[in-house]
């Protein structure tokens, strides 16, 4: 009976044949380890900031007028409205750190190598769109911080010479950031781009799924039709839509149940840290939500100190670096534009950095540790010495791309494994 | 396929001919969509002129009006503080005004229609906060021997009382000056000029 309903399905629809294919039997490397939990968190996240979303719409009211009160209505007088709503901030700001790790998980991996490149450039886009509805979301709920940030994101444009002016009125609806700006911020916030995220989520995982997950040694496990003997090939049922192409070495597992169970090991220890902040620690002393948004914005009364929330702050400190204004814009998009490029400044052959240069290595903390003192620049008020200091921090995340376009190419690197190590 | 008689001139001018028309319909129907984000009319109602009373105001003294909901500051400056406008000029970035951040009757020293009162729209032409007016020596702390000026508390730019903007701040240009007229001694309507002027 059950049989005769999936056959009845799967003649209509390839359910079965999806699920093997992505899931049940997907070959992953078994040698994957803690770095590659972010991306099952990341699509998590995503789940919990659509979920949360749609039930946060149903009281917010994206009005310049009522917007404020309504997200006060939200936490006061909805049940579990409170929960809710820090559901979704604190998702905001968890979406961004499990990101950022995956960043720099296939950063030290070198999963954007080829033949990954698409890979990497989907997700680079995910970021960018990730970018722009935290952006948008921050304004919603019509604080002193939401007006104040989208004004000075906004004016960004403005520094586009030519049509910078038209284009700010165009973008605010207005000639200030007012409630039309909210209302189409709201548009795109709920609808727009999370649809842009899902398709590019979908791009994304189908772009991984061809050609294969990366692992921490940065070597092949699949390897050309016909080279390994039935010894060397995994024992696990895989689909044949990659055995039909490729020899799978016996390095993988398939991906449904092995590794969904490893992730869902650190999903549980997600959820503790995600439950202490968003039960006992919301606003994170200021970074997840900054005080000055628990007033309702102000056109004529500028806050003291102006901030993005932490996870745009490395790149506010690039924006503030520079003493001129479209120049800082410049170098603010070029420092993303710079990730992008990524797969085409790294000449290396070499993926992992187990394998490659002490030099490399260096490269990749240095960036590190620049990226998060560029956010603690970006996020703390302004002070003489920390303008020098970002320009130097500056310079040093351009030196990373710089750096690795130059050594890269004839970089000494250690002999690679034949088969993935423990 | 290859042994269907194709005429291939035909297919290329009708698909080129295709997508002319269906780009231009595409264009057409995006017209809408683009436009839709402009002002509304009622936006443009609100951005409209605002008639302000500066009879009440001190010399030395600053007021805030609100026109398309960003602040105008109107101050009158003493004569002491005038005649100290050029002092400061090496300091300066563009101490004659030559950007245009200002209708054309104000770009001279005072920047202004008559030289006593200034008129500026109090946002900075960094990122758009609200510089703060520091007077009475409060200035110095930022640059010696000027007593008075803007300062801006987000990203440090400073300017002067004529609203003009001091060398490596973030800020690149001078206050805008918006436009206005007197329509007599003290009353100045803000958002328009003049026909005389």
């Amino acid at each position: 009976m059950w049989q005769n309903l999936l056959n009845w399905i799967e003649y209509r629809i390839p359910m079965m044949r999806v699920a093997n294919m992505h899931a049940l039997q997907y070959p992953a490397p078994k040698n994957m380890n803690f770095w590659y939990v972010f991306g099952f968190l990341a699509t998590i996240v995503l789940v919990n900031q659509i979920v949360t979303g749609i039930w946060l719409t149903m009281n917010f009211e994206p009005s310049a007028e009522r917007a404020f009160a309504s997200v006060e209505y939200i936490m006061r007088d909805v049940d579990y409205g409170w929960l809710l709503r820090y559901m979704h901030s604190t998702g905001a700001s968890a979406f961004f750190i499990v990101v950022y790790m995956h960043m720099f998980r296939g950063m030290i991996y070198g999963s954007y190598q080829k033949p990954r490149e698409l890979i990497w450039v989907f997700g680079m886009c995910i970021y960018l769109a990730l970018m722009a509805e935290a952006f948008m979301g921050y304004v919603l709920p019509w604080g002193q911080m939401s007006y104040w940030g989208a004004q000075v994101i906004v004016s960004l444009f403005g520094a586009i010479p030519v049509i910078g002016p038209d284009l700010v009125v165009w973008i605010q609806g207005d000639y200030v950031i007012s409630g039309a700006t909210l209302n189409r911020f709201f548009a795109l916030h709920v609808i727009a781009l999370p649809l842009v995220i899902v398709i590019l989520v979908f791009l994304h995982i189908v772009a991984l799924h061809e050609v294969g997950s990366n692992n921490p040694d940065g070597i092949d496990v699949k390897k050309p039709k016909g080279s390994l003997s039935e010894d060397e090939k995994t024992k696990y049922t895989i689909h044949e839509y990659y055995t039909s192409k490729y020899d799978i070495v016996d390095d993988v597992v398939p991906f449904f149940p092995h590794i969904v169970l490893k992730d869902l090991v650190a999903f549980c220890f997600f959820l503790a840290g995600f439950s202490y902040v968003m039960f006992f620690n919301p606003e994170m002393g200021g970074y997840f939500l900054e005080r000055p948004n628990f007033e309702i914005a102000n056109p004529l009364k500028t806050p003291e100190h102006i901030f993005p929330v932490w996870y745009f702050t490395p790149f506010y400190a690039i924006l503030k670096a520079v003493p001129d204004k479209l120049f800082g814009v410049i170098a603010m998009f070029a420092a993303i534009i710079m990730l992008f490029l990524l797969p085409w400044l790294d000449r290396s052959k070499v993926r992992s950095w187990r394998y490659r240069s002490g030099l490399h290595k260096w490269n990749l903390i240095v960036f590190a540790i620049v990226f998060i003192f560029l956010g603690y620049l970006g996020g703390t008020p302004q002070e003489n010495w920390k303008i020098t200091a970002s320009q130097y921090a500056t310079v040093m995340y351009f030196g990373f791309f710089v750096a690795l376009f130059l050594y890269s190419k004839h970089e000494k690197t250690k002999p690679l494994p034949a088969r993935v190590t423990k | 396929m290859s042994s269907v008689p194709v005429d291939n001139s035909r297919r290329r001018f009708l698909t080129v001919s295709t997508c002319v028309v269906g780009g231009v319909g595409a264009i057409g129907a995006a017209v809408p969509f683009v436009a839709s984000w402009n002002p509304s009319a009622k936006a443009k109602a609100a951005g409209a002129d605002v008639e302000v009373d500066i009879s009440k105001l001190e010399p030395g003294q600053m007021m805030r009006v609100e026109w398309r909901s960003k602040p105008v500051w109107i101050v009158r400056r003493t004569q002491e503080l005038l005649d100290s406008l050029a002092s400061v000029e090496d300091q300066l970035s563009d101490p004659e005004s030559l950007e245009e951040q200002q209708p054309a009757f104000a770009q001279n020293r005072h920047r202004s229609l008559k030289p006593e009162y200034l008129v500026l729209v109090g946002v900075c032409t960094h990122l758009g906060c609200s510089p703060q007016h520091l007077k009475d020596g409060a200035f110095e702390e930022f640059v010696e021997g000027v007593p008075e000026g803007f300062f801006c508390p987000c990203h440090g730019s400073k300017f002067d009382m004529a609203g003009r903007v001091f060398q490596s701040v973030p800020a690149p240009l001078n206050l805008v000056v918006p436009p206005y007229q007197y329509v007599d001694d003290t009353t100045l309507i803000i958002g328009s000029e003049g026909e005389a002027a």
